[in-house]
Protein backbone atom coordinates (compact mmCIF):
# COMPACT_ATOMS: atom_id res chain seq x y z
CA UNK A 1 0.00 0.00 0.00
CA UNK A 2 2.76 2.46 0.92
CA UNK A 3 4.67 1.50 -2.18
CA UNK A 4 1.63 2.27 -4.27
CA UNK A 5 1.45 5.73 -2.73
CA UNK A 6 5.10 6.44 -3.41
CA UNK A 7 4.74 5.34 -6.99
CA UNK A 8 1.80 7.69 -7.46
CA UNK A 9 3.73 10.54 -5.89
CA UNK A 10 6.60 9.88 -8.30
CA UNK A 11 4.23 9.87 -11.28
CA UNK A 12 2.68 13.09 -10.02
CA UNK A 13 6.10 14.75 -9.74
CA UNK A 14 6.96 13.82 -13.30
CA UNK A 15 3.68 15.10 -14.71
CA UNK A 16 4.12 18.26 -12.70
CA UNK A 17 7.55 18.81 -14.24
CA UNK A 18 6.22 18.17 -17.75
CA UNK A 19 3.26 20.43 -17.05
CA UNK A 20 5.52 23.24 -15.84
CA UNK A 21 7.72 22.88 -18.89
CA UNK A 22 4.77 23.10 -21.26
CA UNK A 23 3.28 25.97 -19.27
CA UNK A 24 6.50 27.96 -19.62
CA UNK A 25 6.70 27.08 -23.29
CA UNK A 26 3.16 28.33 -23.86
CA UNK A 27 3.92 31.41 -21.77
CA UNK A 28 6.96 32.19 -23.90
CA UNK A 29 5.03 31.85 -27.17
CA UNK A 30 1.99 33.70 -25.79
CA UNK A 31 4.25 36.60 -24.77
CA UNK A 32 5.22 37.07 -28.40
CA UNK A 33 1.61 36.82 -29.57
CA UNK A 34 0.23 39.21 -26.95
CA UNK A 35 3.04 41.74 -27.32
CA UNK A 36 2.64 41.87 -31.10
CA UNK A 37 -1.03 42.87 -30.70
CA UNK A 38 -0.61 45.08 -27.63
CA UNK A 39 -0.59 48.86 -27.89
CA UNK A 40 1.26 49.56 -24.63
CA UNK A 41 2.39 46.92 -22.14
CA UNK A 42 4.53 47.88 -19.21
CA UNK A 43 3.42 47.20 -15.67
CA UNK A 44 0.28 45.13 -16.12
CA UNK A 45 -0.48 41.48 -16.80
CA UNK A 46 -1.88 42.31 -20.21
CA UNK A 47 -1.42 45.27 -22.56
CA UNK A 48 -3.51 48.38 -22.02
CA UNK A 49 -5.09 48.13 -25.46
CA UNK A 50 -5.02 46.08 -28.60
CA UNK A 51 -3.90 47.05 -32.09
CA UNK A 52 -2.68 45.58 -35.34
CA UNK A 53 -0.57 48.54 -36.34
CA UNK A 54 2.70 46.82 -35.40
CA UNK A 55 2.11 44.45 -38.28
CA UNK A 56 1.83 47.23 -40.82
CA UNK A 57 4.86 48.88 -39.25
CA UNK A 58 6.91 45.68 -39.36
CA UNK A 59 5.73 45.01 -42.90
CA UNK A 60 7.22 48.32 -44.08
CA UNK A 61 10.16 48.78 -41.72
CA UNK A 62 11.70 45.34 -42.02
CA UNK A 63 10.97 45.13 -45.75
CA UNK A 64 9.07 41.93 -45.09
CA UNK A 65 7.86 41.49 -48.69
CA UNK A 66 11.45 41.31 -49.94
CA UNK A 67 12.53 39.02 -47.10
CA UNK A 68 9.57 36.72 -47.64
CA UNK A 69 10.36 36.54 -51.35
CA UNK A 70 13.98 35.56 -50.61
CA UNK A 71 12.78 32.98 -48.08
CA UNK A 72 10.40 31.44 -50.60
CA UNK A 73 13.12 31.36 -53.27
CA UNK A 74 15.71 29.81 -50.96
CA UNK A 75 13.35 27.25 -49.47
CA UNK A 76 11.88 26.34 -52.86
CA UNK A 77 15.29 25.88 -54.47
CA UNK A 78 16.59 23.85 -51.52
CA UNK A 79 13.55 21.56 -51.50
CA UNK A 80 13.69 20.91 -55.25
CA UNK A 81 17.48 20.44 -55.44
CA UNK A 82 17.64 18.30 -52.28
CA UNK A 83 14.96 16.06 -53.78
CA UNK A 84 16.65 15.84 -57.18
CA UNK A 85 20.05 14.96 -55.73
CA UNK A 86 18.91 13.00 -52.70
CA UNK A 87 16.20 10.68 -54.01
CA UNK A 88 18.28 8.99 -56.78
CA UNK A 89 21.17 8.60 -54.33
CA UNK A 90 18.84 6.98 -51.78
CA UNK A 91 17.62 4.62 -54.50
CA UNK A 92 21.18 3.54 -55.30
CA UNK A 93 22.06 3.18 -51.62
CA UNK A 94 18.99 1.05 -50.95
CA UNK A 95 19.25 -1.22 -53.99
CA UNK A 96 22.97 -1.86 -54.52
CA UNK A 97 25.78 -3.25 -52.45
CA UNK A 98 29.06 -1.88 -53.66
CA UNK A 99 32.55 -1.51 -52.26
CA UNK A 100 32.87 1.59 -50.13
CA UNK A 101 29.16 1.82 -49.32
CA UNK A 102 29.89 2.07 -45.58
CA UNK A 103 32.25 4.98 -46.18
CA UNK A 104 29.64 6.79 -48.27
CA UNK A 105 27.05 6.18 -45.57
CA UNK A 106 29.38 7.76 -43.03
CA UNK A 107 29.95 10.63 -45.44
CA UNK A 108 26.19 11.26 -45.52
CA UNK A 109 25.85 11.00 -41.74
CA UNK A 110 28.57 13.52 -40.93
CA UNK A 111 26.79 16.72 -42.05
CA UNK A 112 23.80 15.65 -39.95
CA UNK A 113 25.83 14.97 -36.82
CA UNK A 114 28.25 17.92 -36.89
CA UNK A 115 26.48 21.09 -35.74
CA UNK A 116 26.03 23.71 -38.49
CA UNK A 117 28.04 26.41 -36.77
CA UNK A 118 31.14 24.19 -36.64
CA UNK A 119 31.28 23.47 -40.36
CA UNK A 120 29.53 26.70 -41.30
CA UNK A 121 32.59 28.88 -40.71
CA UNK A 122 34.90 26.98 -43.14
CA UNK A 123 32.00 26.54 -45.56
CA UNK A 124 31.28 30.28 -45.52
CA UNK A 125 34.99 30.98 -46.06
CA UNK A 126 35.04 28.80 -49.18
CA UNK A 127 31.80 30.31 -50.46
CA UNK A 128 33.15 33.83 -49.94
CA UNK A 129 36.23 33.00 -51.97
CA UNK A 130 34.02 31.71 -54.77
CA UNK A 131 32.03 34.99 -54.48
CA UNK A 132 28.93 32.93 -53.83
CA UNK A 133 28.40 33.88 -50.21
CA UNK A 134 26.38 37.07 -49.89
CA UNK A 135 24.26 35.97 -52.81
CA UNK A 136 21.14 33.87 -52.76
CA UNK A 137 23.05 31.00 -54.42
CA UNK A 138 25.50 30.84 -51.54
CA UNK A 139 22.61 30.58 -49.10
CA UNK A 140 21.00 27.84 -51.18
CA UNK A 141 24.23 25.84 -51.47
CA UNK A 142 24.94 26.13 -47.75
CA UNK A 143 21.44 25.00 -46.85
CA UNK A 144 21.76 22.00 -49.15
CA UNK A 145 24.71 20.64 -47.16
CA UNK A 146 22.64 19.17 -44.30
CA UNK A 147 19.43 18.67 -46.29
CA UNK A 148 20.71 16.49 -49.16
CA UNK A 149 22.06 13.73 -46.84
CA UNK A 150 18.90 14.14 -44.76
CA UNK A 151 16.75 13.29 -47.79
CA UNK A 152 18.95 10.27 -48.55
CA UNK A 153 18.67 8.88 -45.02
CA UNK A 154 14.90 9.39 -44.86
CA UNK A 155 14.31 7.90 -48.31
CA UNK A 156 16.38 4.70 -47.96
CA UNK A 157 13.76 2.80 -45.88
CA UNK A 158 11.00 4.00 -48.21
CA UNK A 159 12.85 2.57 -51.23
CA UNK A 160 13.61 -0.67 -49.38
CA UNK A 161 9.95 -1.41 -48.82
CA UNK A 162 9.15 -1.35 -52.56
CA UNK A 163 9.10 -4.83 -54.06
CA UNK A 164 12.12 -5.06 -56.43
CA UNK A 165 10.07 -7.28 -58.74
CA UNK A 166 8.03 -4.24 -59.73
CA UNK A 167 11.20 -2.59 -61.03
CA UNK A 168 12.29 -5.82 -62.68
CA UNK A 169 8.92 -6.01 -64.46
CA UNK A 170 9.27 -2.44 -65.69
CA UNK A 171 12.76 -3.25 -66.97
CA UNK A 172 11.49 -6.36 -68.76
CA UNK A 173 8.92 -4.23 -70.54
CA UNK A 174 11.75 -2.03 -71.75
CA UNK A 175 11.72 0.94 -69.38
CA UNK A 176 15.05 2.70 -69.10
CA UNK A 177 16.31 4.21 -65.88
CA UNK A 178 14.62 7.54 -66.59
CA UNK A 179 11.24 6.05 -67.36
CA UNK A 180 11.59 3.68 -64.40
CA UNK A 181 11.94 6.69 -62.14
CA UNK A 182 9.25 8.86 -63.64
CA UNK A 183 6.59 6.23 -64.22
CA UNK A 184 7.22 3.62 -61.51
CA UNK A 185 9.39 4.79 -58.63
CA UNK A 186 8.28 8.36 -58.10
CA UNK A 187 4.57 7.44 -57.92
CA UNK A 188 5.35 4.61 -55.49
CA UNK A 189 7.67 6.79 -53.43
CA UNK A 190 5.34 9.80 -53.23
CA UNK A 191 4.56 9.42 -49.50
CA UNK A 192 8.27 9.18 -48.67
CA UNK A 193 9.26 12.05 -50.95
CA UNK A 194 6.49 14.19 -49.53
CA UNK A 195 7.57 13.46 -45.95
CA UNK A 196 11.25 14.06 -46.67
CA UNK A 197 10.70 17.29 -48.60
CA UNK A 198 8.26 18.71 -46.05
CA UNK A 199 10.80 18.10 -43.31
CA UNK A 200 13.47 19.75 -45.47
CA UNK A 201 11.13 22.69 -45.96
CA UNK A 202 10.51 23.16 -42.24
CA UNK A 203 14.20 22.77 -41.44
CA UNK A 204 15.26 25.24 -44.10
CA UNK A 205 12.79 27.92 -42.95
CA UNK A 206 14.20 27.55 -39.44
CA UNK A 207 17.87 27.06 -40.41
CA UNK A 208 19.54 30.01 -38.78
CA UNK A 209 23.27 29.26 -38.56
CA UNK A 210 24.15 28.41 -42.16
CA UNK A 211 21.99 31.17 -43.64
CA UNK A 212 23.35 33.66 -41.13
CA UNK A 213 26.95 32.83 -42.03
CA UNK A 214 26.45 32.99 -45.79
CA UNK A 215 23.72 35.60 -46.37
CA UNK A 216 24.35 39.13 -47.55
CA UNK A 217 21.99 42.07 -47.03
CA UNK A 218 19.85 41.03 -50.00
CA UNK A 219 19.79 37.31 -49.31
CA UNK A 220 18.52 37.13 -45.74
CA UNK A 221 15.78 34.69 -44.97
CA UNK A 222 13.07 35.43 -42.42
CA UNK A 223 14.85 33.82 -39.47
CA UNK A 224 18.10 35.72 -40.10
CA UNK A 225 16.23 39.00 -40.52
CA UNK A 226 14.50 38.25 -37.23
CA UNK A 227 17.86 37.71 -35.55
CA UNK A 228 19.17 41.07 -36.79
CA UNK A 229 15.95 42.74 -35.67
CA UNK A 230 16.26 41.30 -32.15
CA UNK A 231 19.99 42.04 -32.14
CA UNK A 232 19.35 45.70 -32.92
CA UNK A 233 16.42 45.90 -30.49
CA UNK A 234 15.94 49.41 -29.21
CA UNK A 235 16.17 50.86 -32.69
CA UNK A 236 12.56 49.87 -33.32
CA UNK A 237 9.62 49.22 -31.00
CA UNK A 238 9.74 45.75 -29.47
CA UNK A 239 6.18 45.10 -30.56
CA UNK A 240 7.04 45.34 -34.24
CA UNK A 241 9.88 42.85 -33.72
CA UNK A 242 7.34 40.56 -32.13
CA UNK A 243 5.02 41.14 -35.08
CA UNK A 244 7.83 39.94 -37.33
CA UNK A 245 8.44 36.99 -34.98
CA UNK A 246 4.76 36.15 -35.39
CA UNK A 247 5.08 36.11 -39.18
CA UNK A 248 8.01 33.72 -38.79
CA UNK A 249 6.25 31.59 -36.20
CA UNK A 250 3.00 31.27 -38.16
CA UNK A 251 4.90 30.34 -41.33
CA UNK A 252 6.97 27.69 -39.57
CA UNK A 253 4.13 26.21 -37.54
CA UNK A 254 1.77 26.06 -40.52
CA UNK A 255 4.28 23.98 -42.44
CA UNK A 256 5.05 21.92 -39.35
CA UNK A 257 1.36 21.06 -39.02
CA UNK A 258 1.23 20.03 -42.68
CA UNK A 259 4.41 17.97 -42.25
CA UNK A 260 3.03 16.25 -39.16
CA UNK A 261 0.21 14.83 -41.25
CA UNK A 262 2.83 12.72 -43.01
CA UNK A 263 5.49 12.11 -40.37
CA UNK A 264 5.70 11.26 -36.72
CA UNK A 265 6.98 14.08 -34.47
CA UNK A 266 9.82 11.88 -33.23
CA UNK A 267 11.10 11.58 -36.80
CA UNK A 268 12.05 15.24 -36.78
CA UNK A 269 14.64 14.48 -34.13
CA UNK A 270 15.66 10.89 -34.72
CA UNK A 271 16.62 11.31 -38.35
CA UNK A 272 20.27 10.58 -37.60
CA UNK A 273 19.61 7.60 -35.38
CA UNK A 274 20.94 4.37 -36.74
CA UNK B 1 31.98 -19.46 -78.51
CA UNK B 2 32.44 -17.93 -75.05
CA UNK B 3 33.78 -14.46 -74.63
CA UNK B 4 35.40 -13.29 -71.41
CA UNK B 5 32.99 -11.17 -69.33
CA UNK B 6 33.15 -7.54 -70.27
CA UNK B 7 34.30 -4.89 -67.85
CA UNK B 8 30.75 -3.68 -67.60
CA UNK B 9 29.58 -7.15 -66.64
CA UNK B 10 32.32 -7.61 -64.07
CA UNK B 11 31.58 -4.24 -62.47
CA UNK B 12 27.88 -5.05 -62.35
CA UNK B 13 28.67 -8.23 -60.45
CA UNK B 14 30.34 -6.14 -57.79
CA UNK B 15 27.30 -3.91 -57.59
CA UNK B 16 28.60 -1.12 -59.80
CA UNK B 17 26.22 -0.30 -62.63
CA UNK B 18 24.07 2.54 -63.92
CA UNK B 19 21.95 2.57 -60.79
CA UNK B 20 24.96 2.82 -58.50
CA UNK B 21 26.12 5.86 -60.42
CA UNK B 22 23.01 7.69 -59.18
CA UNK B 23 24.77 8.09 -55.86
CA UNK B 24 27.58 10.05 -57.50
CA UNK B 25 26.02 13.55 -57.66
CA UNK B 26 25.23 13.32 -53.97
CA UNK B 27 28.73 12.10 -53.06
CA UNK B 28 30.36 14.82 -55.17
CA UNK B 29 28.12 17.39 -53.52
CA UNK B 30 28.99 16.34 -49.97
CA UNK B 31 32.68 16.09 -50.86
CA UNK B 32 32.68 19.55 -52.42
CA UNK B 33 30.65 21.40 -49.81
CA UNK B 34 31.39 19.51 -46.61
CA UNK B 35 34.68 17.61 -46.81
CA UNK B 36 36.54 20.12 -48.97
CA UNK B 37 35.63 23.16 -46.82
CA UNK B 38 36.61 21.23 -43.68
CA UNK B 39 40.01 20.30 -45.14
CA UNK B 40 40.46 23.78 -46.58
CA UNK B 41 39.63 25.27 -43.18
CA UNK B 42 42.21 23.01 -41.57
CA UNK B 43 44.79 24.11 -44.15
CA UNK B 44 43.82 27.75 -43.78
CA UNK B 45 44.18 27.58 -40.02
CA UNK B 46 47.87 26.74 -40.52
CA UNK B 47 48.48 29.69 -42.84
CA UNK B 48 47.97 32.65 -40.52
CA UNK B 49 48.14 36.30 -41.52
CA UNK B 50 51.39 36.63 -39.60
CA UNK B 51 53.86 34.21 -38.06
CA UNK B 52 54.58 30.53 -38.45
CA UNK B 53 52.12 27.78 -39.26
CA UNK B 54 51.06 27.37 -35.64
CA UNK B 55 50.66 31.08 -34.94
CA UNK B 56 46.85 30.97 -34.81
CA UNK B 57 46.81 28.13 -32.33
CA UNK B 58 49.53 29.72 -30.21
CA UNK B 59 47.55 32.95 -30.24
CA UNK B 60 44.35 31.17 -29.23
CA UNK B 61 45.90 29.32 -26.33
CA UNK B 62 47.88 32.29 -25.02
CA UNK B 63 45.06 34.84 -25.10
CA UNK B 64 42.62 34.34 -22.20
CA UNK B 65 39.99 36.30 -24.14
CA UNK B 66 40.10 33.45 -26.67
CA UNK B 67 40.93 30.30 -24.72
CA UNK B 68 38.49 31.13 -21.94
CA UNK B 69 35.68 30.66 -24.45
CA UNK B 70 36.21 26.89 -24.28
CA UNK B 71 35.67 26.91 -20.54
CA UNK B 72 32.73 29.33 -20.79
CA UNK B 73 31.03 27.16 -23.41
CA UNK B 74 31.61 23.96 -21.45
CA UNK B 75 30.23 25.63 -18.33
CA UNK B 76 26.97 26.30 -20.19
CA UNK B 77 26.78 23.20 -22.37
CA UNK B 78 27.73 20.42 -19.93
CA UNK B 79 25.33 21.12 -17.02
CA UNK B 80 22.41 21.83 -19.37
CA UNK B 81 23.03 18.69 -21.42
CA UNK B 82 23.36 16.46 -18.36
CA UNK B 83 20.23 17.99 -16.84
CA UNK B 84 18.29 17.52 -20.07
CA UNK B 85 19.24 13.85 -20.30
CA UNK B 86 18.59 13.19 -16.60
CA UNK B 87 15.14 14.78 -16.89
CA UNK B 88 14.38 12.94 -20.11
CA UNK B 89 14.79 9.45 -18.66
CA UNK B 90 12.00 9.46 -16.03
CA UNK B 91 9.68 11.44 -18.29
CA UNK B 92 10.25 9.08 -21.22
CA UNK B 93 9.73 6.06 -18.97
CA UNK B 94 6.37 7.48 -17.94
CA UNK B 95 5.31 8.66 -21.39
CA UNK B 96 6.05 5.29 -22.99
CA UNK B 97 3.12 3.85 -21.02
CA UNK B 98 0.84 6.57 -22.35
CA UNK B 99 -1.53 5.61 -25.12
CA UNK B 100 -1.88 9.03 -26.71
CA UNK B 101 1.70 10.22 -26.91
CA UNK B 102 1.26 12.15 -30.10
CA UNK B 103 -0.18 15.31 -28.57
CA UNK B 104 2.73 15.57 -26.14
CA UNK B 105 5.37 14.84 -28.76
CA UNK B 106 3.76 17.38 -31.09
CA UNK B 107 3.86 20.09 -28.42
CA UNK B 108 7.47 19.27 -27.64
CA UNK B 109 8.56 19.35 -31.26
CA UNK B 110 7.39 22.98 -31.55
CA UNK B 111 10.36 24.64 -29.80
CA UNK B 112 12.81 22.51 -31.82
CA UNK B 113 11.12 23.57 -35.03
CA UNK B 114 10.87 27.24 -34.12
CA UNK B 115 14.59 27.35 -33.37
CA UNK B 116 16.76 29.31 -31.01
CA UNK B 117 16.20 32.75 -32.51
CA UNK B 118 12.47 32.75 -31.87
CA UNK B 119 12.90 31.17 -28.44
CA UNK B 120 15.35 33.94 -27.61
CA UNK B 121 12.91 36.64 -28.71
CA UNK B 122 10.11 35.04 -26.68
CA UNK B 123 12.25 34.62 -23.57
CA UNK B 124 13.44 38.24 -23.76
CA UNK B 125 9.97 39.33 -22.69
CA UNK B 126 8.89 36.25 -20.78
CA UNK B 127 11.89 36.12 -18.45
CA UNK B 128 12.22 39.89 -18.16
CA UNK B 129 11.79 41.75 -14.89
CA UNK B 130 8.15 42.51 -15.85
CA UNK B 131 7.59 39.26 -17.71
CA UNK B 132 4.97 36.73 -16.82
CA UNK B 133 7.41 34.39 -15.05
CA UNK B 134 8.64 36.93 -12.52
CA UNK B 135 5.15 38.38 -12.15
CA UNK B 136 3.68 34.97 -11.34
CA UNK B 137 6.43 34.10 -8.87
CA UNK B 138 5.96 37.44 -7.14
CA UNK B 139 2.17 37.13 -7.01
CA UNK B 140 2.49 33.78 -5.27
CA UNK B 141 5.07 35.24 -2.93
CA UNK B 142 7.85 32.87 -4.00
CA UNK B 143 10.21 35.82 -4.53
CA UNK B 144 10.19 39.44 -3.42
CA UNK B 145 12.21 40.93 -6.25
CA UNK B 146 12.26 39.94 -9.92
CA UNK B 147 14.87 37.32 -10.72
CA UNK B 148 17.60 38.51 -13.03
CA UNK B 149 17.40 35.92 -15.78
CA UNK B 150 18.43 37.95 -18.82
CA UNK B 151 21.77 39.00 -20.23
CA UNK B 152 23.61 36.56 -18.04
CA UNK B 153 24.32 32.83 -17.73
CA UNK B 154 20.73 31.90 -16.83
CA UNK B 155 19.15 33.30 -19.97
CA UNK B 156 21.34 31.15 -22.18
CA UNK B 157 20.98 28.08 -19.96
CA UNK B 158 17.18 28.39 -19.91
CA UNK B 159 16.97 28.81 -23.69
CA UNK B 160 19.11 25.67 -24.09
CA UNK B 161 16.72 23.90 -21.72
CA UNK B 162 13.67 24.95 -23.75
CA UNK B 163 15.11 23.79 -27.07
CA UNK B 164 17.34 21.03 -25.71
CA UNK B 165 14.99 19.13 -23.42
CA UNK B 166 12.48 18.25 -26.17
CA UNK B 167 15.38 17.10 -28.35
CA UNK B 168 16.87 14.77 -25.71
CA UNK B 169 13.43 13.64 -24.62
CA UNK B 170 12.30 12.62 -28.11
CA UNK B 171 15.60 10.79 -28.70
CA UNK B 172 15.39 9.02 -25.34
CA UNK B 173 11.76 8.12 -25.94
CA UNK B 174 12.63 6.49 -29.26
CA UNK B 175 15.33 4.42 -27.53
CA UNK B 176 13.13 3.44 -24.60
CA UNK B 177 10.24 2.36 -26.80
CA UNK B 178 12.76 0.18 -28.67
CA UNK B 179 13.24 -1.98 -25.58
CA UNK B 180 11.04 -5.04 -25.56
CA UNK B 181 8.54 -4.61 -22.67
CA UNK B 182 8.58 -8.37 -22.02
CA UNK B 183 12.12 -8.03 -20.62
CA UNK B 184 10.81 -5.77 -17.89
CA UNK B 185 7.77 -7.96 -17.36
CA UNK B 186 10.03 -10.96 -16.87
CA UNK B 187 11.93 -9.01 -14.23
CA UNK B 188 8.70 -8.06 -12.51
CA UNK B 189 7.52 -11.66 -12.53
CA UNK B 190 10.75 -12.73 -10.88
CA UNK B 191 10.07 -10.25 -8.10
CA UNK B 192 12.14 -7.21 -9.09
CA UNK B 193 10.73 -3.95 -7.77
CA UNK B 194 10.43 -0.84 -9.99
CA UNK B 195 13.79 0.54 -8.86
CA UNK B 196 15.57 -2.77 -9.43
CA UNK B 197 13.90 -3.22 -12.80
CA UNK B 198 15.20 0.19 -13.80
CA UNK B 199 18.77 -0.18 -12.57
CA UNK B 200 19.23 -3.84 -13.49
CA UNK B 201 17.28 -4.16 -16.73
CA UNK B 202 16.33 -0.88 -18.41
CA UNK B 203 19.35 1.26 -17.61
CA UNK B 204 21.99 -1.19 -18.91
CA UNK B 205 19.99 -1.58 -22.12
CA UNK B 206 19.61 2.17 -22.44
CA UNK B 207 23.28 3.05 -22.01
CA UNK B 208 24.20 2.92 -25.72
CA UNK B 209 21.19 5.04 -26.70
CA UNK B 210 21.77 7.48 -23.86
CA UNK B 211 25.40 7.87 -24.87
CA UNK B 212 24.37 8.89 -28.37
CA UNK B 213 21.70 11.21 -26.97
CA UNK B 214 24.23 12.77 -24.64
CA UNK B 215 26.78 13.17 -27.46
CA UNK B 216 24.30 14.69 -29.91
CA UNK B 217 22.78 17.12 -27.46
CA UNK B 218 26.15 18.14 -26.05
CA UNK B 219 27.44 18.90 -29.53
CA UNK B 220 24.33 21.01 -30.22
CA UNK B 221 24.66 22.90 -26.97
CA UNK B 222 28.38 23.45 -27.46
CA UNK B 223 27.79 25.29 -30.73
CA UNK B 224 25.17 27.62 -29.19
CA UNK B 225 25.19 31.00 -30.88
CA UNK B 226 22.01 33.09 -31.22
CA UNK B 227 20.82 32.74 -27.64
CA UNK B 228 24.30 33.40 -26.27
CA UNK B 229 24.26 36.73 -28.12
CA UNK B 230 20.63 37.70 -27.58
CA UNK B 231 19.95 36.38 -24.07
CA UNK B 232 23.43 36.26 -22.64
CA UNK B 233 26.27 38.67 -22.05
CA UNK B 234 28.23 38.10 -25.26
CA UNK B 235 31.10 40.28 -24.13
CA UNK B 236 31.61 38.47 -20.84
CA UNK B 237 30.07 35.52 -19.02
CA UNK B 238 28.48 33.94 -22.09
CA UNK B 239 31.17 34.69 -24.65
CA UNK B 240 31.00 31.20 -26.13
CA UNK B 241 33.45 29.80 -28.63
CA UNK B 242 31.14 30.29 -31.62
CA UNK B 243 31.03 34.03 -30.85
CA UNK B 244 34.84 34.10 -30.92
CA UNK B 245 34.85 32.29 -34.27
CA UNK B 246 32.18 34.58 -35.69
CA UNK B 247 33.97 37.73 -34.57
CA UNK B 248 37.26 36.54 -36.04
CA UNK B 249 35.63 35.81 -39.39
CA UNK B 250 33.11 38.60 -39.84
CA UNK B 251 34.37 41.43 -37.65
CA UNK B 252 38.16 41.07 -37.96
CA UNK B 253 37.96 39.36 -41.39
CA UNK B 254 40.72 37.00 -40.22
CA UNK B 255 39.42 33.83 -41.87
CA UNK B 256 42.59 32.01 -40.91
CA UNK B 257 42.07 32.59 -37.19
CA UNK B 258 38.35 31.90 -37.57
CA UNK B 259 39.16 28.56 -39.20
CA UNK B 260 41.55 27.74 -36.38
CA UNK B 261 38.82 28.49 -33.81
CA UNK B 262 36.33 26.38 -35.77
CA UNK B 263 38.88 23.54 -35.79
CA UNK B 264 39.40 23.88 -32.03
CA UNK B 265 35.63 23.87 -31.58
CA UNK B 266 35.34 20.69 -33.62
CA UNK B 267 38.27 19.15 -31.71
CA UNK B 268 36.62 19.76 -28.33
CA UNK B 269 33.38 18.25 -29.62
CA UNK B 270 35.18 15.21 -31.03
CA UNK B 271 37.14 14.75 -27.78
CA UNK B 272 34.01 14.73 -25.64
CA UNK B 273 32.13 12.45 -28.02
CA UNK B 274 35.06 10.00 -28.16
CA UNK B 275 35.33 10.06 -24.37
CA UNK B 276 31.62 9.27 -24.14
CA UNK B 277 31.95 6.42 -26.62
CA UNK B 278 34.89 4.97 -24.72
CA UNK B 279 32.87 5.11 -21.51
CA UNK B 280 30.01 3.43 -23.31
CA UNK B 281 32.35 0.66 -24.46
CA UNK B 282 32.84 -0.25 -20.81
CA UNK B 283 29.11 -0.77 -20.35
CA UNK B 284 26.85 -3.64 -21.34
CA UNK B 285 26.30 -4.30 -25.01
CA UNK B 286 23.58 -6.64 -26.05
CA UNK B 287 20.26 -6.95 -27.82
CA UNK B 288 17.39 -4.80 -26.58
CA UNK B 289 14.79 -7.09 -28.10
CA UNK B 290 14.10 -10.69 -27.31
CA UNK B 291 14.19 -13.76 -29.55
CA UNK B 292 12.48 -12.67 -32.72
CA UNK B 293 14.49 -9.61 -33.64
Amino acid sequence: MRRDKRERLWAFTIWLAVGLFILNLIGMIATVVVNSFGSRWFTTWLPVGWTTRWYTLAWDEFQLPAILLVTVEVVGAVVVLAGLIGVPAAYAMARRNFPGKQVIMLLFLLPLLVPPFTYGIPLATVLYQLHLAGTIWGVILANLVPTVPFVVLIMIPFVEQIDPRIEAAARVFGAGLGRLFVQVLVPLLTPGILAALLLVLVRTIAMFELTFLTAGPDSQTLVVALYYAVFAAGVRPGQSIDAMAMVYMVTTLAWLLIALRFVNPTQIVTRAKR
Amino acid sequence: MTTPPTLRRRLAERGLDGVTLLVLPCVVFVLALFIYPALYGLFLSFTPKQGGPLANYIRFFSDPFLYDTIYTTLLIAVPVTVLNVLLSIPVALRVRLMRRQRLLTTILVIPITLGTVLVAEGLLNYLGPRGWLNRTLMTFGVIDEPLRLLHNYWGVALSLLITGFPFTFLLTLSYITGIDPSLEQAGAMLGARARARFTRILLPLLVPGLTITLALSFVQAFSVFPSAVLLGAPAGPTRVISIAAYQAAFEAYDYSLASAIAMIMAAVQVLIVVALLVLKGLAYRGPVSTGKG
